[in-house]
């Protein structure tokens, strides 16, 4: 009667062999590699040619590899110590990146799983380890959705005025007034004229009428709420794409970068050890914006005493002088599609080049010719302030959309704005809300001590259950260990992240787990104790005991679920793996350990006695 | 071996009473000490920046202190963390501050004092938004299993039984909560995760109990309802303590080896397991039996067939 069907025998062996194998790339540890990758979006990196390249230039330098592996974005090379895994960085690094002003690979430190090519070609890989046991820095990024639309609308004000000149509708004054456009006319017939150029125009503006008394006719527009959704998405993905190069800037090996929410990013930097220039390059969250220069006599001496005009601005140029500009932009750094340091052709002075997009190149082209003379302001705008980056003067019209500032510049200035310019043109402004940093070392201490909690946990609970329920805790214990193996099995299978609450999870879940052993055990020790034989009472201990072991997993899963839900940041690494181990700890502990009970005992014929340790009975 | 060598059942319910008045006066106290010293969250709930820096030699911290006061950081807290040469600097959250850049900051001034360098271990800033969405994340999470598991029982057993085991279990979380309060232990992320995680725990052992009484009130017909409770209590109490104590071995080992960062977390269980055992048996069951609990609502009568009449 206590015997498992062959199906059933070979399907827990099978899924302990899965669960070996699955944690076995954890065991071998890690080597230290180097990896490329590419640093420009425009750049697809071709795996075949990088790895000759690579290997190639491995070659020139004397540095034996461990092998080269490519996958679709990245190609990496392990090696026997860091020492030679510093010195191929530095021959790779000149092999991919002639210019070091400009390089168009990533190339980074890396450390990759030691396990052999059989394991990583069934996707068994060691678990994810969190930024607290690795070490790194995580940020977490909120986008200034408020920002966004308020600038937006700014510049539907600005293209309000174009359209309305385009069509001859005249008007009396065309404002923001918090989340609308306020457009201003003389008559009803030139605000019908108005909302018809309007409508045929775009259709991401509602419109309204409002009279206010009789010589004051005005159409209220406001953005649908399809067109905010639009551009709140497209706010998002710019940001992140932005995020994205900036990021590749620093060289980190795995960087994480992802949505959270509506409006916020998340950004993870494994490894990285200079936290102050990661947050230099994430934290110049800069939008960029050109307007005009005021540059009317008078105005700026009676905005430097106190008043300033307005629907202007005064800001200080880089050399130290104020300099009066427009509230009104003319364009945003969503028009511009690139910027590269260069020389200018004729003085040879430092300079950068900027692309525009079409519609940039045509507003730029239109602003430069009724301003020759004049000067423009281009202006990086960090968490609501601005810095003027440089004020050039219009010598001529500017058509094509190729502007080239010079002047006042050095080298390293050029390379500066124009990094800030390419990185800057963010739809929306962005603020850190959260950061956490563990060093190396206390990642390291973090993983030791983890381990260490649950190896000595699990050895007094094996040794007491083994003294306590003889026979029945060895197996117990053989049980126990199957459910750490399946659990540690399925952590790399998903490549979940594992951070130290997780490690905890997993030790608490190996406390809670034994309960399942303890109730069966027990139950059978009742049996005994009324006068079951011994085959019949192991078969009613573990058919008792099942119901009140699913009644108590699934009040523990009801916990652990919410935890899952509502849980952020170490909460979560904490649930999924107190979640998976329950679940694991229902298998185990009850089939496989009632397998191995069938082994010993289910196929004899006559059992006298169960080593279950002493029975007591009451003697009445 | 074994432990419990029970001749007769243990008359747990003629002394309901007297456990249900130790129960209030210690639930009573721990609100008393929520109420009247808070509790002392963490930065995650609170924002503000901690950072935890590492001396080669036991630095003494009063210099420390004075540099960062010096600097504009006088409401900044430190002290040691673990070993003497780990120190724990809390700086909470200010307007008037660029909160990113205050981490570097502080470690400028460590770094311009006398003595050896400090290594910067760890920083965690958390700005203040994020930390009320903390808080009411965790208020949500806990709501959930509150209701979770009352739905879960009142399905399977009765809602006798859901009441009872709720209110039981939560007197440990506000008793846990009433030491954390009592002892000002930071509450942090992982102590709310325990706290959680212990309500779903406990319950188990309630469940066990309640198994055990609806199973005897099946089979003994000869029972009172406190005698039945009395049965079910005894006849599990040799699970109930192994297990528990089994955990508490996981528990503690966590206490001793897992270091600093789990120390509070594991010092959550550790009472939540202890209050577990006792909530579950002896403030649970009286529960029950006080809501009424009686054979008639296990026992359906069986219904008589209706023979027709031709």
């Amino acid at each position: 009667m206590n015997r498992y069907p062959l199906w059933k025998n070979l399907l827990i062996g099978l899924v302990l062999v899965w669960g070996l194998i699955y944690t076995l790339p954890n065991l071998y540890g890690e080597v230290p590699a180097v990896q490329v990758s590419s640093a420009k979006a425009t750049l697809k990196l071709d795996p075949g040619t990088v790895s000759e390249r690579m290997a190639g230039a491995l070659k020139e330098a004397g540095i034996e590899h461990e092998g080269i592996f490519a996958d679709l974005n990245t190609v990496r090379a392990r090696f026997l110590s860091t020492d030679e895994q510093l010195r191929a960085k530095d021959a790779i690094e000149r092999a991919f990146n002639p210019d070091a002003a400009d390089p168009s690979y990533v190339v980074a430190l890396n450390l990759l799983s030691a396990s052999p090519a059989w394991l990583s070609s069934i996707h068994a890989l060691p678990m994810y380890l969190g930024l607290d046991l690795r070490g790194g820095v995580h940020f977490l990024l909120q986008v200034d959705m408020p920002g966004a639309l308020t600038k937006r609308l700014d510049s539907t004000t600005g293209d309000l005025r174009t359209l309305m000149r385009d069509k001859n509708v005249r008007h009396a004054g065309i404002t923001r007034e918090g989340t609308t456009v306020v457009v201003r006319f003389r008559d009803a017939e030139q605000r019908e004229a108005g909302r018809q150029a309007i409508q045929n125009s775009t259709a991401d503006l509602q419109l309204a009428n409002r009279d206010d008394g009789s010589e004051d006719f005005k159409l209220i527009a406001t953005l649908t709420a399809q067109a905010q959704q639009t551009m709140r998405d497209f706010a998002l993905k710019q940001n992140i794409t932005t995020l994205h190069n900036r990021i590749n800037e620093l060289g980190v090996a795995e960087p994480v970068i992802q949505q959270q929410g509506v409006d916020r990013i998340v950004v993870q930097l494994p490894g990285v050890q200079d936290v102050a220039k990661a947050k230099d390059i994430l934290g110049r969250t800069a939008t960029l914006e050109v307007r005009m220069v005021d540059d009317t006599p008078g105005q700026l001496e009676q905005a430097l005493s106190g008043s300033i005009p307005f629907g202007t601005e005064l800001y200080t140029e880089r050399g130290g002088s104020p300099l009066l500009v427009k509230k009104q932009v003319v364009l945003t750094g969503d028009r511009l599609t690139d910027a590269q340091p260069g020389f200018d052709g004729q003085t040879n002075e430092a300079a950068v080049h900027l692309t525009l997009d079409a519609a940039g190149a045509r507003i730029f082209r239109d602003v430069t010719r009724e301003s020759v003379g004049k000067r423009m302001a281009i202006l990086l705008i960090e968490k609501g302030k601005g810095e003027v980056v440089t004020a050039p003067v219009i010598r001529s019209e500017i058509g094509g959309g190729r502007v080239q500032i010079s002047g006042r510049m050095t080298t390293t200035e050029a390379n500066d704005v124009a990094l800030l310019l390419r990185a800057g043109s963010l739809a929306a402004p962005m603020e850190i809300i959260e950061e956490r940093t563990v060093g190396p070392s206390l990642g390291a201490e973090n993983i030791q001590k983890g381990f260490n909690s649950t190896l000595w946990g699990f050895i007094a609970i094996a040794v007491f259950m083994c003294a306590y329920y003889m026979l029945f805790g060895v197996v117990s214990s053989i049980a126990l260990a199957a459910n750490l193996l399946l659990l540690l099995a399925l952590l790399s299978l998903l490549q979940a992240t594992l951070t130290l609450p997780g490690i905890a999870a997993m030790a608490l879940t190996l406390g809670m787990a034994i309960d399942a052993n303890v109730l069966i055990n027990e139950r059978i020790r009742e049996e005994l104790r009324n006068g079951s034989s011994p085959q019949a009472a192991i078969a009613a201990g573990y058919d008792r005991a099942w119901d009140t072991i699913l009644d108590s997993n699934v009040t523990t899963l009801i916990a652990g679920i919410a935890l899952l839900v509502f849980g952020s940041g170490p909460v979560r690494g904490f649930a999924v793996v107190h979640c998976l181990g329950i679940l694991t700890s229902m298998f185990s502990a009850i089939l496989v350990s009632r397998m191995l009970i069938n082994f010993i005992y289910g196929r004899r014929r006559k059992v006298d006695a169960l080593s279950i340790g002493q029975v007591w009975k009451p003697s009445k | 071996m074994e432990f419990f060598r029970i001749k007769k059942d243990i008359p747990f319910m003629s002394r309901a009473l007297v456990f249900n008045v130790i129960s209030l006066i210690t639930f009573v106290l721990a609100v008393f000490f929520l109420a009247t010293r808070g509790l002392h969250l963490s930065v995650e709930f609170t924002g503000g920046t901690l950072m935890e820096v590492s001396y080669a030699e036991a630095p003494p911290l009063e210099p420390i202190r004075q540099g960062l006061s010096a600097s504009g950081y006088a409401d900044a807290q430190v002290q040691n963390f673990g070993s003497s040469r780990d120190v724990l600097i809390r700086l909470p959250d200010r307007d008037d501050m660029d909160t990113t850049r205050v981490s570097e900051k502080v470690m400028e001034v460590l770094q311009a004092q006398a003595g050896a360098a400090p290594e910067l271990r760890r920083v965690e800033f958390v700005g203040p938004q994020v930390g009320k969405e903390l808080a009411s994340d965790g208020a949500m999470a806990l709501l959930l299993v509150i209701i979770g598991i009352m739905l879960y029982l009142a399905m399977r057993f009765e809602w006798r039984f859901a009441v009872s085991a709720i209110i039981a279990n939560l007197h440990d979380v506000i008793i846990i909560l009433g030491f954390f309060a009592f002892f000002q232990w930071e509450f942090s992320l992982p102590v709310l995760a325990a706290i959680l995680a212990v309500l779903g725990y406990s319950v188990n052992e309630s469940v066990v109990v309640f198994d055990r009484v609806r199973e005897t009130f099946k089979k003994r017909r000869d029972l009172t309802t406190p005698q039945v409770l009395d049965h079910a209590i005894t006849s599990t109490i040799s699970r109930t303590v192994i297990t528990h104590g089994s955990t508490q071995i996981m528990v503690l080992s966590m206490l001793f080896f897992g270091g600093e960062t789990l120390y509070y977390f594991s010092l959550a269980l550790t009472i939540g397991i202890l209050f577990g055992i006792y909530s579950s048996v002896l403030v649970a069951s009286p529960l029950v039996m006080w809501l009424g609990v009686s054979r008639e609502q296990f026992v359906k009568p069986k219904k008589e067939k209706e023979e027709a009449v031709v």
